[in-house]
């Protein structure tokens, strides 16, 4: 039943993001401005303890999500297969590049930074 | 064997087969990704998307078919975008100690996938549509379809290279981050974290999720941000 209601919350609270979009015309998707009204709205137990719970499944199954839309590639098999080289040394290097640019800079500014409890050294599998 | 034909013209044609295949192919990778010790290369998303594109195009079941099961999953993106605000709600002291920061990493990093990806497809060659498709490749399929089709570029073109992004980016992360020599410390998860939200949006978010928790929270975080600065930059910047 939590979860469940934990899922009513969310829903609720994406429709409001997609309102506040549309009636203010922002730029922006309704479910980001749903992720930015969560934020504030999660300090009430009454939210916060459904939508955690509903919150921890979603997320555990995020790669399920995108199947879908991945399985849109097959419609665009001749684009791909007649510019596939150019477009994967593209993909592949702008990723990397975008990827070190941000993992280098928030790493170098956070240098002097401690956490309240530094985790203990973890077994690398990143 | 007519019989099996015209029962197969029959599921195929409901929305029932879209949905059953995507969630039993999807178990199924998924227990092969937990057998391989969660290995890049055994990516659930990747499997699943060859098994089922392969089992449509052998037998002939066209996309809009299919997704008219499939969209009760890919409608649950919406929620799962939204409930992205919890586990950075669970770092919220922490994040707002560091929010210039994170925001200045948010900026150079999208800055430099989306430049280079232009810069490298005007030096390939690549036709002005795709080009301009590529622009927001890192920014999760759904939001980068919008801004695809205000900037002119091809919405499903710009969905195809935000999904290929994204596994790119949970397929070879680790060995970019091997190279570049992060600590194994709760800083360094945090960094890897939110590099793989910026560069390759939820997939590189779901990943990071299954490594480890913080670097799973830092890639929500810069998955929201990418949105963000790429929905309001982007159409500036091809104006």
């Amino acid at each position: 039943m939590q979860g469940l209601r934990g899922l009513t919350w969310l829903l609720v609270i994406q429709s409001a993001g997609e309102l506040l979009a549309r009636a203010l015309h922002l730029p922006f998707p309704g479910p980001v401005v749903g992720m930015v009204l969560l934020l504030g709205a999660l300090r009430w137990p009454l939210v916060r303890e459904p939508v955690a719970e509903c919150a921890g499944f979603l997320l555990n199954h995020l790669s399920l999500l995108f199947i879908p839309v991945g399985v849109g590639v097959m419609t665009h098999l001749d684009v791909l297969s007649h510019y596939g080289g150019r477009i994967a040394v593209v993909l592949v290097l702008s990723t990397w590049i975008g990827m070190a640019v941000s993992a280098l800079t928030l790493h170098a500014l956070s240098r002097g930074d401690t956490f309240a409890a530094e985790a203990p050294p973890e077994a690398p599998h990143g | 064997m007519a019989e099996v034909v015209a029962l197969w013209v029959y599921l195929s044609a409901t929305p029932l087969f879209g949905l059953t295949a995507t969630l039993s192919v999807y178990v199924l990778a998924h227990a092969l990704y937990l057998r391989s010790g969660q290995a890049a290369w055994a990516n659930p998303v990747l499997w699943s998307v060859v098994t089922l594109a392969s089992l449509l195009l052998a037998t002939g079941t066209s996309y809009p078919g299919y997704f008219s099961g499939a969209q009760f999953i890919h409608f649950l993106l919406g929620p799962a975008v939204v409930a992205l605000g919890w586990p950075l709600w669970q770092r919220r002291t922490e994040v707002r100690q560091r929010w210039g920061r994170l925001l200045l990493a948010a900026l150079l990093g999208g800055g430099a996938a989306s430049g280079s990806a232009l810069a490298l497809s005007w030096a390939l060659d690549l036709p002005h549509e795709v080009l301009l498709s590529m622009a927001p490749k890192s920014v999760t399929a759904p939001v980068a379809m919008g801004i695809a089709e205000k900037i002119g570029g091809v919405p499903a073109l710009s969905a195809v290279f935000a999904m290929l992004t994204g596994l790119i980016g949970a397929l070879s992360a680790r060995f970019v981050f091997r190279v570049l020599r992060l600590p194994y410390s709760q800083t360094g998860w945090a960094a890897r974290g939110f590099a793989l939200g910026t560069a390759s949006h939820g997939i590189g978010a779901a990943r990071a999720l299954q490594v480890n928790p913080d670097a799973g929270a830092y890639a929500g975080l810069a998955l929201g941000l990418q949105v963000v600065l790429a929905a309001l930059l982007l159409p500036l910047f091809f104006r």
